[in-house]
């Protein structure tokens, strides 16, 4: 039976969660913690993840491994892309290859494969998750997309990293990830040249989250201020085909 | 004095203002009891993306494994939704656990009726000795390693604490141990679903709804 108190009770409660939930938005908002495809009912899931994880993991370094753990079985998926462009500069060793640099930055910018390894490398042992369940361990080495990101000049009105490649598979990063020190254009594996099935002649590195954020065969990197134009929108292919645009699981 | 005047000996009137589960408790059964079906369906629907176990850091087809479970691999189409519903149900679950536990201390519900030798079980309402320790064992020992090993899959939390992962021998060790323990709560769901159909179904789920009458509880 209620009670006039337990009445009165329920309702400040209820006042009280309304507005916290109201307030936590705004807030939420205001940081940068509600991700593209934050919306519908499996978004309030995505964004508890995404606020959280980027709460808790401000600055942390992705786990490195020594070279004795390199893993010796390192899937691929998915095939090359198959379009005659893609095509026509592999069979050029990609000598023809560039990768475009646009978007909100002070000076758009061009880099040839050679250009890139011009600048200062990393080298990082990480582990790569498959959303699938499957794990690997490799080498990679690269230029840390912070290094480009400060080439170019980017913008402080730059929210998120779109990354295009010559496949459907584009997706974007935060600009918490897009500086981390960890995220690399990698244009080697394990020591040598990135094989064409791990996305040569470049991909992106994102050591803090699954692999299929890691886009494979990039052709164009833009600094944007919001995704909401590209696509549908949910800031990477992943959400259109029902898949996470926050993988840090 | 008149007969209806008298408190009979059993009935109503006995347990009227202290009902069998406290509205809090009904309300947390009922949130995990959804919930951990929703997390076991879609924990199905991400498991047939890989159907096989490791252990250690890694694990791959072409690479030895632990356990290959007799289950089709489904690459198409379920793990995405199964994914979606299982990180949100993971919250509501973690949400209903943590105020459980926190109400459960508060209210003295574990020292009251889970802690073994309070009370005694041959009193009606009471639980027995291995119920309490069945639920102790699922609420502080299974929960917590679910929830574990759930976040030691995690990229981001393990660079966070790294430990997190260390600890289990790494992420497909994790992901392993995250099986098992789901085995052991599936374990759990069926004999508790069983025990309830023996001593009644109607009337027990009459009790875990809407606070019920006296009798043995399950």
């Amino acid at each position: 039976m209620l009670s006039r108190r337990r009445l009165i009770t329920s309702g400040l409660a209820a006042a009280a969660g309304t507005t916290g939930i109201a307030v936590a938005a705004r807030l939420a908002n205001r940081y940068g913690l509600i991700p593209p495809d934050g919306g519908g009912l499996f978004g309030v899931g995505e964004t508890l993840t995404y606020a959280a994880q980027r709460i808790v993991t401000s600055g942390s370094l992705a786990r490195e491994f020594t070279r004795g753990e390199i893993s010796r079985v390192a899937p691929v998926n998915g095939d090359p892309p198959e379009t005659e462009q893609y095509q026509r500069l592999r069979a050029g060793n990609f000598s023809e290859w560039r990768l475009t640099v646009d978007g909100l930055v002070a000076r758009p910018s061009s880099f040839s494969l050679a250009d890139l390894k011009r600048l200062p490398l990393r080298s990082q042992i990480t582990h790569q998750a498959c959303e699938e369940g499957w794990s690997f361990i490799a080498e990679w080495t690269g230029v840390p997309l912070s290094n480009v990101l400060n080439l170019v000049g980017v913008s402080r009105r730059a929210r998120y990293v779109v990354f295009f490649p010559y496949d459907v598979s584009w997706d974007s990063l935060d600009m918490a990830d897009a500086w981390h020190p960890q995220t690399l254009l990698a244009y080697g594996m394990n020591g040598q040249d990135l094989p064409a099935g791990h996305g040569a002649p470049l991909r992106v590195r994102v050591a803090r989250q699954l692999g299929y954020k890691s886009v494979k065969y990039l052709s164009r990197i833009a600094a944007v201020e919001s995704v909401k134009d590209i696509g549908q929108g949910l800031g990477s292919f992943a959400p259109e085909v029902g898949y996470s645009w926050y993988a840090g699981i | 004095m008149s007969a209806a005047l008298r408190a009979p000996a059993h009935g109503p009137l006995e347990i009227r203002g202290h009902p069998r589960h406290s509205t809090l408790v009904r309300i947390t059964h009922w949130l995990s009891a959804f919930s951990f079906l929703g997390l076991l369906v879609s924990g199905v629907a991400i498991l047939l993306a890989h159907p096989r176990l490791y252990w250690g850091e890694t694990g791959a087809v072409g690479a030895p494994s632990l356990i290959d479970l007799p289950l089709p691999f489904v690459l198409e189409g379920q793990s995405g939704w199964g994914r979606s519903l299982h990180f949100l149900l993971s919250w509501v679950l973690v949400g209903t656990g943590g105020l459980y536990v926190a109400a459960g201390v508060a209210t003295r519900h574990f020292k009251r009726d889970l802690l073994p030798g309070t009370g005694n079980s041959d009193e009606p309402g009471i639980y027995s000795l291995l119920q309490r320790l069945a639920y102790l064992a699922i609420i502080f020992l299974v929960s917590p390693l679910i929830i574990w090993t759930g976040l030691a899959q995690s990229p981001a939390i393990t660079s966070v604490v790294p430990a997190l992962v260390g600890a289990l021998g790494g992420q497909q060790s994790a992901r392993t141990v995250h099986f098992c323990a789901a085995g052991l709560l599936v374990l759990f769901f069926v004999v508790h679903v069983t025990m309830v159909s023996r001593a009644g179904f109607g009337d027990r789920m009459w009790a875990m709804i809407a606070g019920g009458a006296g009798g043995r509880r399950t």
